[in-house]
């Protein structure tokens, strides 16, 4: 479904990704992890079309979108929930989710749409005429999922949604991760520093160090694997 | 001090023999009073927070009372604006100053949607004021058109001088897009100020057609045959008229732009200017197209200031470069500002608030601004989001309650 080959992308003169190839099958979840300043997020810029790789190829259903706008990329269908969570903290719940819809102009009935983000993050629903910054960091998380779902991707792409979050609401944001790819069929892409969630989760799995992909393999296998255990594993990770 | 002193302290004065200068020690002591004190009760105020709850109370079940009744105060404020020609005080000054807030008040509204709405601050939105203005002077005295062509025209003109300046600005933020967008009002005026074949230079131009009532003129001499509003309606001619029916097309047209800024606020292209104020990246991994976003916001927001601009044009039947300067925009940008970033009736405040003060203190002459700079300093230490900071959601869903 998605297909990313040999990517290089640049800030200025420092080289950020190096070479970079993953692959994301149709209703996969996949987990990229490693460490701080790997450029697991400048990937998912990449992806996004925020930022534009110097070299390399993103083939997404068979059309290169490398070079296209981010707007063109989320019609196309692939949505984020980005890094930090990005919530527009002055603008409430609803209005932060209908902010998801659109690319849709006026055409769409939205309602439904936000009925079953709140299905799916109930919370948010007792939560919907308050401004996004009065949120707390896991119910942020859950607006920042649901915001991205509203677009109806196919492909959603999950920055750090376990970053700074209780880890109760982790637990229950990797449930409903999964129920995501599950019942409405979106393909994940997902990227974590808590490589343990993150390994149990994934279907497959990408280890990136300094911008290189260095390990690959299913979940299970790199739950496994010495090397991962060592350095992302250990010490209750 | 040291720079005040000199400045107000010391008046030039022009004689055969050459420049003298005199002293005025009065008016000096006056200020450093004035300063000293204002700069005391600042302290005094600072120096007591906790002695003041019952003072904060009272504000924060004021502000409550304000977002509360907001839509009683708008709706009074509405049934005042309608009455206030007929009201037994208003005379012709006090309607000429209606006139003026409500200009104002419009393009505080129209800037809104650019500053408090999409949050691109720009200093030079005296500009679209200028290009609607031109080209309503120009459409009308060159063609002849009447009012109500020549407004949408000069509209479509200001909205396109708003893509125009659209365009170098998008990838520029905050402070380097506040200098851009000021440096275009200044090319703007001197535009207007040089290009003498078509805009007359300095001299501006005059002539400009009033509007008519529905094809009825405000005029006294009229040629056999035909009706001017006060024959048709068999009226006493005033001069009266005339002004009580410019009057209502600024409020009108004023109130258009409010209600045109009310809806798209709950439409997609609304909503987006919103967000991408507060993050663009957000935006751009939503599928928001920032440059359509922003491109909109300009042309928008200068559309409205292009309409004020050629209501202003037939008001005064005469346009000059000298009322395009920069501290129009400076005032329409403070209207914004002080009124709170977003906030429709906070425009108004403040602009009742900003415009009639410089109007009350008009016998203040040349210190008229420092009482200006005097008001906004207040309303900053106080009210520093603005006089009314809210922000009303856009949607709510009803029903489902779990």
């Amino acid at each position: 479904m998605l297909d990313i080959k040999n990517i290089q992308t640049f800030y200025g003169k420092i080289q950020a990704l190096r070479d970079v190839s993953i692959k994301v099958n149709s209703g996969e979840i996949v987990s990229l992890i490693g460490a701080n300043g790997a450029g697991k997020s400048t990937l998912l810029m990449t992806v996004s079309g925020i930022n534009k790789p110097r070299e390399g190829v993103i083939i997404f259903e068979g059309k290169n979108i490398e070079k296209e706008e981010p707007h063109k990329i989320v019609k196309l269908g692939i949505s984020q929930s980005p890094e930090g969570r990005r919530i527009f903290s002055k603008l409430t719940v609803e209005e932060n989710l209908k902010l998801g819809s659109n690319i849709y102009e006026n055409g769409r009935n939205y309602l439904n749409d936000i009925k079953e983000i709140f299905e799916l993050f109930p919370v948010l629903s007792d939560r919907k005429t308050q401004r996004g910054g009065t949120l707390s960091g896991g119910e942020q998380q859950m607006l920042a999922i649901g915001r991205a779902l509203m677009a109806r991707p196919k492909m959603l792409l999950l920055d750090e949604p376990s970053l700074g979050i209780a880890p109760k609401l982790v637990n229950q944001i990797f449930v409903a991760i999964k129920n995501i790819n599950k019942e409405k069929k979106v393909t994940i892409f997902l990227v974590e520093q808590n490589a343990k969630k993150a390994l149990e989760l994934a279907d497959r799995a990408y280890v990136l160090v300094n911008g290189k992909v260095t390990i690959q393999g299913t979940g299970q296998e790199l739950l496994k694997n010495q090397d991962i255990q060592a350095a992302y594993l250990e010490g209750g990770g | 001090m040291a720079i005040f002193g000199p400045i107000v302290g010391l008046r030039t004065r022009l004689q055969k023999e050459g420049l003298y200068i005199d002293p005025q020690w009065l008016m000096v002591f006056f200020l450093v009073i004035g300063s000293a004190l204002g700069r005391f009760l600042i302290n005094l105020n600072s120096s007591r927070k906790t002695e003041i709850a019952f003072v904060k109370n009272t504000k924060l079940r004021i502000s409550n009372y304000f977002s509360n009744k907001g839509k009683h105060i708008a709706i009074t404020g509405f049934l005042f604006a309608v009455a206030y020609p007929f009201l037994p005080f208003t005379d012709r000054y006090l309607l000429d100053v209606g006139i003026m807030v409500l200009t104002y008040i419009m393009l505080g509204w129209g800037l809104n949607i650019v500053v408090g709405l999409a949050g691109l601050l720009d200093l030079g939105y005296v500009a679209f004021y200028a290009v609607g203005a031109y080209s309503f002077a120009l459409l009308s005295t060159t063609f002849g058109w009447s009012f109500w062509i020549c407004l949408p025209l000069a509209g479509i003109f200001a909205a396109f001088a708003g893509i125009l300046l659209g365009f170098p600005v998008l990838r520029l933020r905050g402070d380097y897009l506040a200098i851009v967008t000021l440096g275009f009002g200044e090319i703007v005026r001197i535009i207007l100020l040089n290009w003498y074949d078509l805009t007359g230079g300095p001299d501006g131009i005059g002539g400009i057609s009033r509007p008519s009532f529905f094809g009825l003129p405000f005029t006294n001499n009229l040629k056999e045959g035909e009706n001017s509003f006060h024959t048709f309606f068999n009226l006493e001619y005033s001069t009266a008229h005339k002004l009580i029916f410019l009057y209502y097309l600024i409020l009108i047209l004023a109130l258009v732009t409010n209600f045109f800024t009310l809806r798209i606020r709950k439409l997609p292209v609304g909503r987006a200017w919103e967000a991408l104020r507060e993050d663009e990246i957000a935006c751009k991994s939503l599928g928001v197209n920032p440059t359509n976003t922003k491109l909109t916001a300009f042309a928008i927001g200068a559309m409205f200031g292009g309409f004020a601009g050629a209501f202003f044009a037939t008001k005064q039947t005469f346009v000059s470069p000298e009322s395009f300067t920069f501290i129009e925009s400076a005032i329409i940008v403070a209207i914004v500002v002080l009124g709170g970033m977003g906030s429709q009736t906070g425009v108004v405040l403040a602009a009742i608030f900003l415009i009639g003060f410089t109007e009350v203190f008009r016998e203040l002459e040349q210190f008229r601004m420092i009482a200006f700079g005097l008001a906004m300093v207040l309303i900053m230490l106080f009210k520093p989001k603005g006089i009314l900071s809210n922000r009303e959601p856009t949607i709510k869903l009803h029903g489902d309650k779990k």
